[in-house]
């Protein structure tokens, strides 16, 4: 009597244990963020608002660095350009075109405060985000 | 607690199918326990895994990325609970029908600009502008063995202005920049652009760059401690 319950509660916990590790592979895998999106979070969090995500990708399919790097000022630093919504607003920066005749206006404030809370300033993907210490790790969600 | 000591020992134990690193973390504690029944369904392929050191584990330094072209709302850096991030397209979708690569956003920019597959503005309101392109290449010789550097100006010309690199990031004059793989990885120098927004130094990537084959007649150049040897 005993041995056989000993058996069946050995089979339960085996398939307790396949349970648990087909649950851990489907969990959903980290995914990496397309590769140069800028997150920038200079003034977001403190100020209430979820950190800025910049797709480059889907910038640079329609214009070519030159626009932004040369002729609006955009320097090549992720953070390095300290935009803040009043000179977006004035038309500088993302507001040179950001304002309703190139593209869509400031009043969709998700689309660009689209970032998980407290993700620090940093380009996803970059060489220096994937060395052995990288800058900035992901925090665990 | 020995049902769940025995149920442990069978789930780590089943868990040998699974891959290799898995089995040598697990291999430790299924010899904790002592059931007979688990032991048996060990002893198949766990011991001789005992014996390799964790020496031999890879070490990924520049881990490959899992999903290269993540939708946004699975991408790890938007947040879920806001609307508008469902509403952002994804890169999969814009990218369809362009030339791939194995490396950064894996598109090939700069063919897709060649083959017409692109327009991207050269001006923020007028598309009709044209690129201001210079064709020159520049080699530049590397003292390793590995190939010669040549920059072409015409892709970069192509997407940039003369202003963006001149004189800031390059000194537009032969010999007056040192440039290392080391500064371009940490983000000097071509790492401005390479490895953040245009294609990154990876394994798959240095021969678009390093291009030019050494001359025949090449040898690597002795080092200073050979040099200086005078027993040499």
């Amino acid at each position: 009597m005993g041995a056989k319950m000993e058996r069946t509660s050995v089979w339960k916990f085996a398939l307790l244990g396949v349970l648990g590790w087909v649950s851990v592979f489907l969990m959903p895998q980290p995914a990496e963020a397309e590769y140069a999106d800028v997150v920038i979070n200079n003034y977001a969090d403190a100020a209430g608002m979820r950190p800025v995500v910049f797709p480059h990708w889907y910038h640079r399919i329609r214009f070519r660095c030159k626009v932004c790097h040369a002729d609006l000022g955009f320097k090549f630093k992720a953070g390095g350009n300290k935009i803040t919504m009043a000179k977006i607003i004035d038309g500088k920066f993302c507001g040179a075109c950001h304002n309703g005749e190139v593209s869509w206006s400031v009043e969709n404030c998700g689309m660009c405060h689209s970032g998980i809370p407290g993700t620090p300033t940093h380009i996803s993907g970059s060489t220096v985000q994937r060395l052995v210490a990288p800058a900035y790790k992901a925090l665990p969600q | 607690m020995r049902n769940i000591l025995i149920g442990i020992t069978a789930a780590v134990s089943l868990s040998v199918i699974v891959p290799a690193v898995n089995a040598e973390e697990a291999a430790p504690l299924s010899l904790a326990a002592t059931t007979p029944i688990t032991s048996a369904e060990v002893t198949g392929s766990v011991p001789q895994k005992l014996n390799v050191s964790k020496a031999n584990v890879f070490n990924r330094l520049l881990k490959k990325i899992k999903d290269p072209n993540a939708a946004p709302p699975d991408d790890g850096i938007h947040d879920r609970a806001n609307d508008a991030v469902f509403a952002l397209q994804p890169p999969k979708v814009a990218y369809e029908g362009l030339p791939t690569t194995t490396f950064g956003n894996h598109v090939d920019w700069v063919k897709a600009l060649d083959d017409g597959l692109l327009n991207p503005r050269y001006d923020r309101v007028d598309p009709d502008v044209e690129p201001f392109i210079m064709d020159l290449d520049i080699v530049r010789p590397v003292k390793a063995s590995v190939p010669d550097v040549v920059f072409p100006h015409k892709p970069h010309t192509q997407w940039l202005h003369c202003s963006n690199c001149h004189p800031k990031i390059f000194i537009p004059q032969r010999l007056a920049n040192t440039i290392s793989m080391s500064a371009i990885i940490l983000g000097q120098k071509c790492g401005v652009c390479h490895g953040k927004v245009s294609f990154p130094p990876e394994t798959t990537s240095c021969k678009k760059c390093h291009s030019k084959p050494k001359p025949a007649d090449w040898k690597p150049p002795l080092s200073q401690a050979t040099v200086k040897n005078p027993w040499r």
